[in-house]
């Protein structure tokens, strides 16, 4: 198929960025998007320009590196994807393509569709762990956890850290990456005896880090490539409040 | 001249570990925090060496190539974990699990770093359920186990088909309490370049900002390597795009021997190859031969109808589909391990026997898994790795036999240590895949989140003790020396010789080529002819690549095709040496098979008297041969056999 790609092309942080348009032919639609960029990119550096920089690595879809805003929405038009497991057989013959960096506060841009999403790990070094030192565990089946909790957990856990639930958001809220964390680890008995600590700093450190407020819009569970669902921010809230009172 | 000894403590084999632990140097806390530990890589291996460093009281400075800790290759492991908690009471012990790797990795590992992981692997899965890493569990809320290839007992620990990401996040998580508190200097998107001694001894690395292109120095009093595997030499595999031998081949090449570079592990269960384009290739868990039948179709004019894609899998009648695993394994079954499994995708595959377009896939089904147990079970266990299948292939596997071929997954040979995961530089050290260690020459499912977790959590934090306890009263030390203006220079040389090469051939166009060598002639099967052919065509490339290599952009910049280039530099490198060492091995052993050396059934055969020994290569300079020193493995506890799967 033909394409026509209109993309976000800005040197640095600093820079005016602006689209560029470019035509690509012949592509397979059996390709990943990320293919499509590859084969553009080769072509860019034949005629001597600068490649379309863009974060990726593993493109199985569970590193969470990559991550573009696809005619809209993020990760592109397929469901519980990301970029790289999307193929070009969700396009057709023709069309336009428009491919942008995900865009808030909180994520600074670096070159054309890569950001800088550190702010996503100082929330974790906030307070997104369990305190325990290599050695000092128990014996791993001392605590039994019922099977629907450890199951929930994990529903949580799956969270990849690529900010599409930010990118989606209309103010840039992490309600939905924290929500994910605080979960997981409240969940499980060994994550229980720092929950409240945990919930407050997280939080506290998401407003410092400029994320913005959630307004239950539900735009990052329909745009996250791995259903985390809202309840995950239904029980930060709830965390959150019991940690208050 | 090395001398090389595998330091391997005296004593049975049991106590080993235990005695080697009780007599070893310590260091005291008081001088914990005066000594600085540079870990490279944020894997299973490296966020865990690093967390566990930093809470005893070293300062530790981490470092990744990616945008953070967290995305590490480990990631993507699926399946599990093994331990020998012989929770399913079926038998299990670490002598059982101990044998098995050591028989899994067709004996060419030593015995007693086999042990020690073994004994270490019940405290991993202590050590990840109280970092609150979410593993399935049984409704009495106990852990559940599966049962993965190469192994007759459940001892896989697995949290759906993404363990490897909660194993990691759990390891990550740690880091970041660590990083939080001070103990840990975290250093993104950095990418190690070079390594530096002072006084013979390893001292720091030189690193390149990915971002602004900037070459900065860190010194530290030890340097421990954690960057994974090689397989990326192949272009297409299993592994990151970015994953890469750059600071393990700087390290060869600054006096590190290469351990078993021609043992690549080439994964059964991979989706097959689709088009030029193709970046990567993706795995499906070995997990799914747990209840995934594979079979070619017995008569090959069906073979050659589904090559036209006149007929699909399903309409192939039962008494017509050749279940060749279950055929020639009948013990093991769909359940043989890795490298026995590849061969025999490959060997039906060759006799023309293939299932798809290029007639280099096999069928992995589960109709009758879906008829015994119900499509509802089925999509509990494996759910995520079919919608992925289906993402990627468009088929839907609930109706249609998934297709497989075998790839490029994992490297059993690397850097060269002994017992202390200290390689031949005093003050280096590597861990996990980087090293060479524990696997022999073919690695069993489960085993490399267990290696990982080992070396980083339970190893390393050790061992690294016996030498930190000598450095006590070596001050921290500016980065102004010598050596480390000499060794940046080095490297920026490197990047201006690229930079000026200013030729017409892509990066990704000339690693391709590299990569159709290396999987024709030092992949799944090798032989003599073809290997020297390989070296030649390799010299030949890497002199293309340094005449005809074209990279826009600047040198102190952004600069993807740069980075991508210093490392396909150095992969041209490993490609020969790997080429040279499948050459030099005159026999069949794990993942490497020799088609001179093989039985009449077609089996891997092994050369006990000649060939029983790791494999140390020491670089000798610019166009120079390599020289070959031997570490003779010694068996005590295992008798060695042929391999026996049926």
């Amino acid at each position: 198929m033909d394409l026509k790609l209109k993309i976000w092309r800005q040197k640095d942080s600093q820079s005016r960025g602006k689209f560029v348009n470019y035509k690509l032919n012949d592509v397979s639609p059996d390709s990943s998007f990320l293919e499509m960029l590859d084969v553009l990119n080769e072509e860019l550096v034949e005629r001597n320009e600068e490649p379309i920089v863009f974060d990726h690595d593993c493109r199985e879809g569970i590193c969470g590196a990559c991550g573009m805003v696809i005619n809209g929405r993020p990760h592109g038009p397929d469901s519980l994807i990301t970029v790289c497991q999307l193929h070009m057989r969700k396009f057709k013959h023709g069309d336009t393509i428009v491919i942008e960096p995900w865009r808030a506060r909180a994520f600074p841009l670096i070159k054309d569709l890569m950001v800088d999403r550190y702010a996503f790990d100082k929330l974790i070094q906030e307070s997104g762990f369990v305190s325990v030192n290599t050695g000092s565990a128990p014996e791993a089946n001392s605590i039994p956890v019922k099977k629907h909790y450890a199951d929930l957990a994990m529903d949580a856990a799956a969270c990849i850290g690529c900010g599409a639930c930010v990118a989606a958001c209309k103010n840039a809220s992490a309600m939905l990456f924290v929500g994910a964390k605080v979960s997981h680890l409240t969940l499980l008995p060994q994550g229980k005896i720092e929950a409240k600590e945990r919930v407050l700093q997280m939080v506290a450190k998401m407003d410092e880090l400029g994320f913005g407020n959630c307004t239950n819009t539900g735009a990052c569970e329909a745009e996250c490539p791995k259903g985390i669902t809202l309840t995950n921010i239904a029980r930060l809230n709830r965390e959150y409040y019991y940690a208050k009172v | 001249m090395h001398r090389i000894h595998s330091n391997i403590p005296e004593g049975p084999l049991t106590e080993k570990w235990s005695s080697y632990k009780s007599n070893q140097n310590l260091v005291n806390p008081a001088n914990k925090r005066k000594l600085d530990i540079i870990v490279v890589g944020t894997g299973l291996a490296g966020g865990a060496a690093a967390a566990s460093l930093a809470e005893m009281g070293f300062k530790v400075k981490s470092f990744c190539y990616q945008d953070s800790p967290r995305r590490a290759h480990s990631i993507a492991a699926q399946g599990g974990i093994n331990a020998a908690k012989n929770y399913q009471n079926d038998g299990d012990s670490i002598f059982r699990l101990f044998f098995d790797t050591v028989k899994g990795g067709d004996y060419r590992s030593r015995e007693g770093n086999v042990y020690r992981l073994a004994e270490v692997s019940n405290q991993i899965i202590d050590q990840c359920v109280a970092q609150g890493v979410p593993f399935a569990r049984e409704y009495g809320g106990t852990l559940d186990n599966r049962s993965f290839g190469g192994a007759l007992v459940s001892r896989t620990f697995y949290a759906r088909g993404q363990t490897g990401q909660q194993l990691l996040l759990g390891a990550y998580q740690s880091l970041s309490r660590q990083i939080k508190q001070g103990n840990v200097e975290m250093y993104p998107r950095m990418e190690m370049q070079n390594l530096v001694m002072v006084d013979g001894k390893a001292r720091g690395i030189i690193c390149r900002d990915v971002i602004t292109g900037k070459l900065e120095r860190f010194s530290a009093h030890a340097v421990v390597l954690a960057t994974g595997g090689y397989g990326n030499v192949f272009f297409l595999s299993t592994m990151a795009m970015g994953a890469n031998a750059s600071a393990i081949w700087q390290c060869h090449k600054k006096g590190a021997l290469f351990g078993n570079p021609c043992y690549v592990q080439i994964h059964p269960t991979c989706i097959p190859v689709h088009g030029e384009y193709q970046s990567k290739l993706t795995l499906m868990s070995e997990s799914l031969r747990n209840d995934g039948r594979i079979w070619v179709p017995k008569n090959k004019e069906d073979a050659e109808k589904l090559q036209k894609g006149e007929i699909s899998g399903s309409e192939i009648p039962e008494e017509n589909r050749d279940y060749y695993l279950e055929r020639r394994y009948p013990a093991f079954g769909n359940l043989v391990p890795r490298d026995v499994a590849s061969r025999a995708a490959k060997e039906r595959c060759d006799a023309g026997y293939g299932v798809n377009s290029t007639g280099l896939a096999v069928f992995l089904d589960f109709k009758d898994s879906i008829a015994r147990l119900g499509k509802d079970v089925i999509e509990a266990k494996y759910g995520n790795l079919f919608q992925m299948y289906e993402k990627i292939t468009d088929d839907n596997p609930y109706e249609m036999p998934m297709m497989i071929y075998p790839a490029i997954h994992y490297s059993m040979g690397g850097i060269w240590v002994d017992y202390e995961l200290q390689t031949t530089v005093p003050g280096l050290f590597a861990t996990g895949e980087s090293n060479f260690s524990d696997h022999g020459a073919n690695r069993l499912g489960a085993s490399a989140l267990m290696q990982g977790l080992a070396d980083g959590y339970f190893v390393l934090p050790y061992t690294i003790q016996n030498y930190l306890a000598h450095e006590i009263n070596t001050p921290r030390f500016p980065t102004d020396l010598k050596e480390f203006e000499q060794a940046e220079s080095e490297v920026r040389k490197r990047l201006e010789d690229l930079m000026a090469v200013k030729g017409s051939q892509t990066v990704d166009t000339i690693h391709k080529r590299l990569g159709k060598i290396m999987w024709d002639y030092v992949g799944m099967a090798r032989n003599k002819d073809g290997l020297e052919l390989a070296i030649e065509e390799i010299q030949n490339l890497k002199e293309d690549f340094w005449n005809n290599l074209k990279i826009p952009g600047e040198m102190d910049d952004l600069n993807p095709e740069l980075q991508k280039a210093t490392r396909l530099a150095d992969f041209l490198e490993l490609g020969e040496l790997m080429a040279m060492d499948a050459m030099h091995r005159e026999e069949s052993c794990g993942g490497h098979f020799r088609e001179e050396f093989q039985t009449g059934e077609g089996e891997a055969l092994r050369n006990d008297k000649d060939f029983a020994y790791v494999a140390a290569w020491e670089y000798k300079g610019e166009g120079k041969e390599p020289e070959l020193h031997k570490e003779a493995l010694k068996f005590e506890n295992v008798e060695l056999k042929q391999r026996n799967y049926k």
